[in-house]
């Protein structure tokens, strides 16, 4: 019976890499991660209770989840238009604009939190013509919208242009051989084949959208109940030394990063996919 | 025998494939007004804002005695957790790209986690584990009167939490991409590890792992919210510039925490640029 043989790297180094990452893992994320989960797991079915049923958490779960879609679908279509823009028709610019997406990524949350909320105050360069008009954005929920999808810019961009670049003229060209016209190719041709990758770029925005915090807190009001987000109920929780809530509603924040991390590697893997097609 | 093809139409067909005018006016309009409103003008804000009142008092605020350490105090935490996480990305991406084992996607996807992860909730981990009333290891180490909240150790933990995927994430696919062929030619020519490592890995991965120690120190520079938590929002003597920013505005001084952010957006445009010099340099690479 023969047996089957895994041959053996010829590169050395195998063995103390690999020790390496995985006790610098362990260290740096797994073990913190697990005190989170343990001690999330040592709390009565009383304190889960009290905490679901809060309104002060509820409200903030809500205004976080409805902030960050809006911001992640405003930014799906903005960023859909701009991607297409940079790649299919480049301009006087358009380098330099195209440099500038990844700003939100280059900036400090801190910075374009206080940046943003002074520029939709009274005084600032936005405010001046909304507030007059009715539209308060600085110290409202509003500011969470406009904070999410600045900071969810740059991920539908860049997850969006590499797949047009990679689109096929061949298939795009079949298609208005047949009598599409130039819509229909759009809408059943182009659309479903940047699909993965608008959906990669969606939830990316998504899930920064859900856990940021530097950018928003000062554009909003921070009202509880009102204008406050999750990651800042458990912030204000911990300075009040409210550990117990502060960790479960911290443990569900990161199921909820987890699955997204789920969706996004399953999103990710069905766009190599379609690459390879 | 010949098959002639009568395509009716023959400019439909490049107007098929090419759009029209119209259609490419709008769209660039519509790019650079979005762009516009939310990341040119608020860029230029920054700087605006932060010079509104002259020089000389945006000198007084970079130069404070507040100002001043909350930089040095950003340069040590970024100063430690970049090498540290640089050193991993390097060690990481050679066990993975040059290597089979099973488990692998477990791994690549335990690196990713941190970008999923709320800064807050990265910071909330830590307290958990060093606080002294509430932490895993909290009475342990204040009986031996070891700080690591709301001091340096604390703040770089979580500056590393926060940036060691950046490294690792950018060198992971460029190698896996470069392959095993050249190590092990050279190995089989009698190079030890070491040797195949810095002399033909190193110099394939050079502008990669610089792309990615801009991204980890543009990050470690700027971090907040997970530092906010390790410190407890609380202004003191480990206040990073993100938090003296913050201070500032907290105290009112908007034109101070402006011209601080000067100094951080003025990192973030050399980021911007040298990010874009380097991925031009790696496409290149690629190329060949």
């Amino acid at each position: 019976m023969a047996r089957r043989v895994r041959p053996r790297s010829v590169l050395p180094g195998f063995g103390l890499t690999m020790g390496y990452t995985v006790l610098y893992v362990s260290l740096l994320v797994l073990i913190p991660l697990a005190g989170l989960f343990f001690k999330s797991a040592a709390l009565s079915w009383a304190d889960i209770q009290a905490l679901l049923t809060d309104r002060f958490v509820l409200a903030s779960l809500r205004l976080t989840f409805w902030a960050a879609t809006v911001g992640a679908l405003v930014n799906a279509v903005f960023g859909f238009i701009v991607a297409w823009t940079l790649v299919k028709y480049p301009f006087p610019g358009s380098r330099f604009i195209d440099g500038l997406i990844d700003l939100p990524f280059a900036l400090p949350t801190a910075v374009s939190g206080i940046t943003l909320a002074v520029l939709f105050s009274e005084g600032g360069w936005y405010g001046r013509f909304l507030i007059p008009l009715g539209i308060e954005v600085s110290g409202a929920p509003l500011g969470v919208y406009v904070a999410l999808t600045f900071i969810g810019l740059p991920f539908v961009v860049r997850t969006l242009q590499p797949a047009i670049a990679d689109l096929d003229a061949e298939v795009e060209e079949a298609a208005a051989s047949l009598g599409a016209s130039r819509l229909q190719t759009f809408l059943r041709v182009i659309v479903p084949s940047l699909l993965p990758a608008l959906l990669t770029g969606f939830t990316l925005a998504l899930a920064r959208g859900i856990g940021e915090y530097g950018s928003v807190i000062y554009i909003s009001n921070n009202v509880p109940g009102e204008g406050q987000i999750t990651a800042q109920l458990i912030m204000k929780q911990l300075e009040q030394n409210s550990y117990s809530k502060a960790t479960a509603l911290g443990a569900l924040m990161l199921v909820a990063s987890f699955l997204l991390l789920g969706v996004i590697n399953g999103l990710q893997w069905w766009m190599g996919r379609r690459g390879k097609a | 025998m010949t098959v002639e093809l009568h395509i009716r139409n023959p400019s439909a067909l490049h107007g098929a494939t090419h759009g029209r005018a119209a259609v490419k006016g709008v769209a660039i309009a519509i790019t650079v007004a979005f762009v516009g409103v939310f990341l040119l003008v608020p860029l230029v804000a920054i700087f605006y804002e932060g010079l509104k009142r002259g020089w000389a008092a945006y000198a007084n605020a970079i130069t404070s005695a507040d100002s001043v350490h909350s930089i040095k105090m950003t340069l040590l935490a970024a100063g430690i957790a970049v090498p540290l996480n640089t050193v991993f990305g390097v060690v990481a991406a050679w066990a993975i790209a040059k290597f089979e084992f099973r488990g692998k996607a477990l791994l690549v996807t335990i690196i990713d986690l941190p970008f999923a992860i709320s800064p807050v909730i990265s910071g909330l981990i830590f307290v958990l584990l060093f606080s002294p009333t509430h932490g895993y290891l909290g009475p342990w180490l204040a009986r031996h009167d070891i700080k690591i909240l709301f001091a340096l150790p604390g703040i770089v933990l979580v500056t590393c939490f926060v940036t060691f995927p950046f490294v690792a994430r950018e060198l992971i696919p460029l190698m896996q991409e470069q392959g095993t062929l050249e190590e092990e030619a050279a190995i089989s020519l009698g190079a030890t590890g070491w040797q195949a490592f810095w002399r033909v890995t190193a110099p394939n991965i050079k502008w990669g792992l610089l792309y990615g120690i801009i991204l980890c120190n543009a990050r470690a520079m700027g971090e907040f919210g997970a530092i906010s938590v390790v410190t407890a929002n609380q202004p003191g003597e480990t206040d990073t510039i993100p938090r003296q920013i913050d201070n500032l505005y907290q105290g009112m001084d908007i034109p101070g925490a402006m011209a601080l952010s000067t100094v951080l957006a003025a990192l973030g445009l050399v980021t911007l640029v040298l990010k874009s010099v380097l991925e031009w340099k790696i496409k290149r690479v690629r190329g060949q």
